[in-house]
């Protein structure tokens, strides 16, 4: 009988278990070895186990159709990713370089705007940034930390070199799935863990209630913390749900707080409560109907006037999504050297901007070789892959960036590496990204590894949930010895 | 607390144990009516519409289907989602709370909770159902128990498991309320005498609805009778599903919310269900036949809305955030 892993398909792509010759990289080879044992039976069974923890503890996410919500769960992997110690050594400097000038670059623009004086980004894509927040200009956040907590996408070319794809610095989720991820393979395959040395990660609610804590109003020596969620029906209801009890902090939705005299109260079985800091869950647009949108039932009314007056701390704070703008994405490597001098650790994915002339010319020249992404779409919507596209499709694109050249940009086809997965009864080889989650506060924290996501179907290159994405564990090993490639 | 989440803990209870009350009413129900077969023609109507009756639920089922028989019935309170009070609904209900809660109980709560949930939604549960009503209903009742021994078992006793005490005591006793009226709702047989046969595998049946049979049995020795039966049911002491049990543990529960003394109060719920407690002390089944029973428990299930109303007000609703605004 064939072994699981025989007629593995390696393909054009930088694959994290195999060299391009076939032959198993030095960490995945115990690895290699135990999926090799397993009879494709062991497996299946194995990965029920797994599945039917997941739906038994409700660690789903749900999907509206028609009028009844459907809850799914969040495919999981299997098959580990392994990131050797001394690459993820490499990551870390990177993301703590780059987290470091994203912050710097906030306080900078929300106050004396040197960046934007000295024309190391022009003034006006800043300014006509969706998520910019010019209201927040001159405002001090608590220890000039605007991003709290990022989770920046990683993703390796076809060389295994790691690039950044994008920053998300407002409410990055996910992280529930990284810290459940490993509780179920230790349930699944316990006795893999005798034979690597795998980094914990189950610390990291520890650290994010340290970040919480850390930040919150002056004189407040008992800060008392609150998660604010949409509430249940929101598609990342779980992981709030999740972190709130592993913080030990109350989840609350907006109904239940309250603002007197600029500060916010909880509504409690014994009256009001004070609340000093709030983990929020919620997008800016709608966390306060009285200053964003004024059609928002999710948020606070007289939240962002109590964050005003210094009275509640907000992490993250108000206007970070200016990072997440695509076309500011573009600039950070130039921030990085403005800031702090250096050269970035990490590269960006090389992009091209519409808002540039010459740039453009050559984007609208090579749409069907290139991927266009809308400057403030996430999810992996809004975005052509040339490649991939009709005609009809190209020029539909072709007309937006026309419309808009300030509301896209074009990047090379970058075919992810791909990770062994359990497709069916086989394994192949799918495309995965990295999302490590990065926290801000008294230090700079980052659990080893992240989420990596992976493209279930056969030849996409979109990890996200919504669109046919799973998810599986991570492990940064910690032993020397299995880190030679 | 959160008043939002001390209004879910006491509703879960009380769907909860709402769900367990409707499998109670349908097994023995459907248990009673094997001892009965072919008594009249419409028998089987009149079997099944006192369910109804003391669900309160006549106007509802009656716009849904056009026959109380043992499959519409069982149908309606089993699986029926239109029917706000089916045990399908209740477990949805209790269930969709106790999501919006989780991080406040346990892991094995909500996964008992879910299991059930999930179980009765099954083709495993519906082919149980089919095959045999008693085991499949008793799945049920097992999963309820289970659920209350968990809670009791790993959530910590505190102000949550104090609201979800509450809820669950209170729902008991407007159960047992029910359970004790059905027999006011089926009507004896033409020519069946009081005290007769029938009439004595009824009030069987009514404390086999409650597990009440064996302690029953061990205390009047062995004899049923109609006013030992709603006696047992209402003012035994020490059993855990009578009227006083149920009312004397809410009461102690919602004093134990605020700290006040018992017999004392600071809240209006306080001050009703410590009523409530002190005229159940007092009362006789003779005086409580003379009052007339049915009418007795109608008083007192009117009285245990007006706790669940007065709690609810005290300690879970709050002005919308808006109005609050306004007034300062």
């Amino acid at each position: 009988m064939g072994k699981l892993l025989d007629n593995y398909e390696i393909g054009p792509f930088y694959d994290e278990m195999f060299h391009p010759d076939g032959s198993v990289r030095q960490h995945y080879r115990l690895l290699h070895e135990r999926f090799n044992e397993l009879t494709p039976e062991e497996l299946q069974l194995k990965r029920r186990l797994a599945d039917e923890a997941y739906l038994k503890q409700g660690i789903t996410f749900t999907i509206y159709k028609g009028d009844e919500g459907m809850e799914r769960i969040f495919p999981f992997d299997l098959i580990p990713r392994l990131i050797p110690a001394h690459e993820w050594a490499f990551i870390e400097r990177g993301l703590i370089q780059r987290i470091t000038a994203l912050n710097l670059f906030l306080k900078d623009v929300y106050s004396s705007a040197k960046i934007l004086k000295e024309k190391v980004i022009p003034p006006e894509i800043v300014l006509s940034s969706r998520h910019f927040r010019k209201e927040f200009c001159g405002f001090e956040v608590p220890k000039d930390i605007y991003i709290h907590i990022c989770g920046t996408d990683l993703i390796r070319d076809r060389n295994g070199r790691y690039l950044v794809l994008e920053d998300n610095a407002r409410c990055p989720s996910g992280v529930s799935y990284l810290l459940e991820n490993r509780q179920a393979m230790k349930r699944v395959f316990p006795r893999f863990f005798n034979r690597y040395s795998v980094r914990p990660v189950d610390h990291y609610p520890q650290e994010l209630l340290g970040v919480l804590r850390f930040i919150a109003p002056q004189n407040c020596e008992n800060p008392v913390i609150a998660l604010l969620t949409p509430g249940v029906y929101n598609s990342a209801y779980f992981e709030h749900s999740f972190l709130a009890r592993a913080m030990g902090i109350e989840i609350v939705v907006g109904a239940d707080l309250v603002t007197r005299d600029h500060k916010v109260f909880m509504k409690t079985t014994r009256g009001l409560q004070p609340v000093h800091v709030i983990y929020r869950r919620i997008d800016d647009d709608f966390l306060d109907p009285l200053v964003f949108r004024k059609d928002s039932l999710l948020g606070v009314p007289g939240l962002v006037d109590a964050y005003r007056h210094g009275n509640v701390s907000l992490a993250n704070t108000i206007g970070t999504g200016v990072c997440d703008d695509k076309v500011v994405y573009y600039f950070v490597p130039k921030m990085i050297e403005f800031y702090l001098g250096e050269e970035p650790i990490l590269p960006n994915v090389e992009t091209y901007l519409s808002s540039f002339d010459s740039d453009r010319k050559f984007i609208l020249e090579n749409l069907h070789e290139l991927v266009v992404k809308a400057a403030n779409e996430s999810g992996g919507y809004g975005m052509l892959i040339g490649p991939q596209a009709t005609k009809a499709e190209i020029e539909d694109f072709r007309q937006k960036i026309l419309a808009d050249p300030r509301g896209y940009i074009a990047q090379p086809v970058i075919y992810f590496s791909r990770c062994p997965s359990l497709c069916g009864d086989k394994i192949e080889g799918r495309h995965v990204d990295l999302r490590p989650y990065i926290l801000c506060g008294e230090k700079i924290t980052i659990v080893p590894g992240g989420l990596t996501r992976v493209a279930l179907r056969k030849g996409s290159l979109v990890v996200n949930s919504s669109q046919g994405g799973g998810s599986k564990d991570t492990w940064v090993l910690d032993d020397p010895d299995e880190t030679t490639n | 607390m959160l008043s939002r989440v001390a209004d879910s803990c006491f509703w879960i209870a009380r769907y909860v144990e709402r769900a367990e009350t409707n499998a109670r009413l349908l097994v023995v129900n459907h248990q009673l009516l094997l001892d009965f077969q072919d008594q009249e023609p419409d028998v089987e109507r009149k079997h099944w519409e006192p369910i109804l009756g003391t669900l309160e639920a006549q106007e509802i089922f009656y716009r849904f289907y056009q026959r109380a028989n043992s499959d519409t019935v069982q149908e309606f309170v089993t699986f029926e989602k239109e029917n706000p009070n089916s045990i399908l609904s209740c477990l949805a209900a209790a269930r969709e709370n106790a999501r919006t809660i989780r991080e406040q109980i346990t892991s094995e709560m909500w996964e008992q909770l879910n299991k059930l949930y999930l179980y009765l939604k099954s083709p495993q549960g519906r082919q149980d159902f089919i095959n045999s009503p008693y085991n499949f209903y008793y799945s049920i009742i097992e999963g309820v128990h289970m659920f209350h021994g968990i809670t009791d078992a790993t959530m910590s006793h505190d102000e949550g498991w104090l609201f979800l005490q509450t809820g669950k005591f209170l729902e008991r006793a407007d159960s047992t309320s029910r359970v004790l009226d059905i027999k006011y709702h089926i009507i004896l047989p033409s020519g069946e005498p009081v005290g007769g046969n029938i009439d004595l595998t009824q009030w069987r049946a009514v404390l086999r609805s409650c597990s009440a049979l064996e302690p029953y049995l061990k205390i009047y020795s062995g004899q049923v009778k109609s006013w030992h039966v709603a006696e047992f049911l209402i003012l035994n002491r020490l059993f855990p599903r009578s009227i006083r049990f149920c009312v004397d543990s809410l009461d102690h529960h919602l004093h134990k919310i605020s700290g006040s003394e018992e017999r004392t109060f600071v809240n209006e719920a306080e001050r009703l269900s410590g009523k409530l407690r002190s005229e159940l002390d007092y009362e006789t089944i003779n005086s409580i036949f003379q009052f007339g029973l049915h009418q007795f428990l109608d008083k007192i299930q009117r009285e245990l809305i007006e706790i669940s109303d007065s709690l609810v007000a005290t300690y879970c609703s709050w002005l919308p955030a808006a109005e609050f605004l306004t007034i300062s």
